[in-house]
């Protein structure tokens, strides 16, 4: 994915300003900056999830395999299918965990109940949820941990088949053990799947991702490989963020 | 809990109000049940009044006004709830258009219910049921639609509880959580599934609340029918939309006031109040049913 002077604003103020981002298949890119920087806006202008909020617009060129999503006749559905996406709290249906999983490929008009069941298997097992929950299936997906509801969101949206899944802060309300095992999640995720996630956490930024950007008051400072940015970083901001002089 | 004097006060003053009510609708309630429980019975409940009304059953009552509830339901409920997913999940929130829907949902729900008979009466029968009429069959015949009836009453009956299902399945779609239609929406459901698939099953509950709690307003209501379409006596059952009909409330008024011998007619009096409490009673105590049920599996 590739974003080409992307402006995004709310009403008359602008929230972001103009940000030129490439993002590479099959690694994990983590956004970090201080709140309301607008980090989790331009990650929701990604998959046009800014499209329900009524004052937003988003100008510039927003490019997944070249192709414009916010071209001309693209369908901001057919975009979402495509880049998924992890909220902040866990949102589970408040249904059965199999439907949870299963809600997306209903919706996109899968019938043949074999196939659901396989799709919901291999997603579960892919967010790391099979071995535990595979004799609660039918189960409330209310009833599961905090940590256990947002693998759920996961494994609802590998569902689906994306090719890659934003994530805005998906840890934030989980306890260390739940943060450790959906980090190790994305590790393996990555293997098949482009995946952003927002951060409040310069930590987990390091231990996560390959390639770190760093927005302040809607700009993008700077973009590069993780560990580069955290140990050599070429912007003055960059280095008095990370060694949390402020923020 | 310690209470100063105050406390005293205010517990004492609130306690009070509160006795008055509860004692009110005692003595109401048990002199309906005392004076209305004897005349009670499968042949009053199951047979026809007799002439000068004094005696005899309320079935045709009671089926007229059972009959009334389902139309009206059928005509006002649909149309409620449609108007509500509109204001609330299409329409903008800057919209013209929603805003004065807004306005005038507002304004219907304080119109005494007199007028929307009256209102009844100048639409319904005369201008849809004449123009019907004159359409139909030529100026000048003997009018077939444009007459008081049971469909017009219950259309009637229908604006007037529009309204209340309007308001309260706004409400409820309006607390269904944000980020269920953003989970629906991120993966890949259109606005269409998301409102069919997420919104309403999540809001059914509070939805079935306010509509069961409009039937049961409007199931009660006489003023509005008077004049569209209630029969003061009528022996037969309505087996067409374009017949009159009976109502247990508007019974209540006839034998009330418009009996030949209002003394005689006191017991069924009772009895006929006493079988209508009993309906929108039902009808409320349904809906408190599914309301709680519905919180309970929600957390």
């Amino acid at each position: 994915m590739q974003t080409r002077g992307v402006d995004v604003f709310y009403g008359d103020a602008q929230a972001i300003k103009a940000v030129d981002l490439d993002i590479y298949a099959r690694t994990v890119t983590a956004f970090i900056g201080p709140s309301g920087c607008g980090k989790s806006t331009f990650l929701r202008a990604l998959n046009r999830m800014n499209d329900t909020i009524e004052i937003c617009r988003v100008k510039g060129e927003i490019l997944l395999d070249g192709y414009n999503v916010y071209g001309k006749g693209v369908d901001p559905v057919e975009v979402r299918r495509r880049v998924g996406m992890v909220f902040q709290k866990s949102n589970p249906f408040p249904k059965s965990i199999f439907e949870n999983v299963a809600f997306g490929l209903r919706i996109a008009g899968m019938k043949d109940k074999n196939e659901v069941a396989q799709r919901v298997e291999e997603s579960l097992k892919g967010a790391a949820l099979w071995d535990e929950l595979k004799d609660r299936l039918e189960e409330s997906a209310l009833g599961l941990s905090g940590g256990q509801q947002q693998r759920l969101c996961i494994a609802r949206t590998l569902a689906v088949r994306p090719d890659v899944i934003l994530m805005d802060e998906p840890t934030s309300a989980l306890d260390p053990i739940a943060t450790a095992r959906i980090e190790e999640l994305l590790r393996e995720l990555k293997q098949e799947y482009t995946i952003v996630i927002v951060t409040h956490s310069m930590q987990q930024a390091a231990r996560v991702s390959d390639y770190t950007a760093f927005f302040y008051m809607g700009e993008l400072i700077e973009y590069g490989d993780t560990e580069t940015l955290f140990t050599r970083p070429s912007q003055k901001k960059t280095e008095e963020y990370i060694t949390g002089r402020f923020g | 809990m310690n209470y100063t004097r105050k406390d005293w006060l205010l517990a004492g003053l609130s306690g009070t109000a509160l006795l008055i009510i509860l004692a009110l609708l005692a003595v109401l309630l048990g002199q309906i049940v005392m004076h209305g429980a004897p005349t009670i019975s499968g042949e009053f409940l199951s047979g026809s009044p007799t002439a000068d009304m004094t005696g005899g059953g309320i079935w045709p009552a009671i089926y007229g006004t059972v009959f009334m509830t389902l139309l009206m339901t059928l005509a006002g409920v649909p149309v409620g709830i449609a108007t509500a997913v509109y204001l609330t999940e299409y329409a903008s929130s800057r919209s013209r258009m929603a805003q004065l829907v807004r306005v005038a949902v507002n304004n219907l729900a304080g119109v005494p219910s007199i007028v929307f008979g009256l209102f009844g009466l100048g639409f319904f029968v005369l201008f849809v049921g004449g123009t019907l009429d004159t359409m139909v069959y030529g100026e000048g015949t003997a009018p077939v639609w444009g007459k008081p009836s049971i469909l017009w009453a219950s259309l009637t009956l229908a604006v007037l509880t529009l309204p209340v299902v309007i308001v309260t399945t706004e409400e409820a779609l309006r607390q269904v959580p944000k980020e269920l239609r953003e989970a629906s929406l991120a993966l890949g459901a259109t606005r269409f599934q998301t409102v069919y698939k997420v919104v309403l099953p999540n809001a059914v509950g509070g939805i079935l609340t306010g509509v069961i709690l409009a039937v049961s307003r409007g199931a009660g209501e006489v003023a509005p029918i008077i004049f569209v379409g209630a029969a003061n006596f009528l022996p037969y059952l309505p087996t067409d939309l374009r017949d009159m009909f009976m109502h247990l409330g508007y019974h209540v008024y006839a034998l009330a006031t418009q009996s030949p011998n209002v003394d005689a007619a006191r017991p069924t009096l009772f009895g006929t109040v006493l079988v209508l409490l009993t309906l929108t009673f039902s009808l409320n105590f349904l809906a408190i049913i599914i309301r709680s049920r519905t919180r309970a599996t929600r957390t």
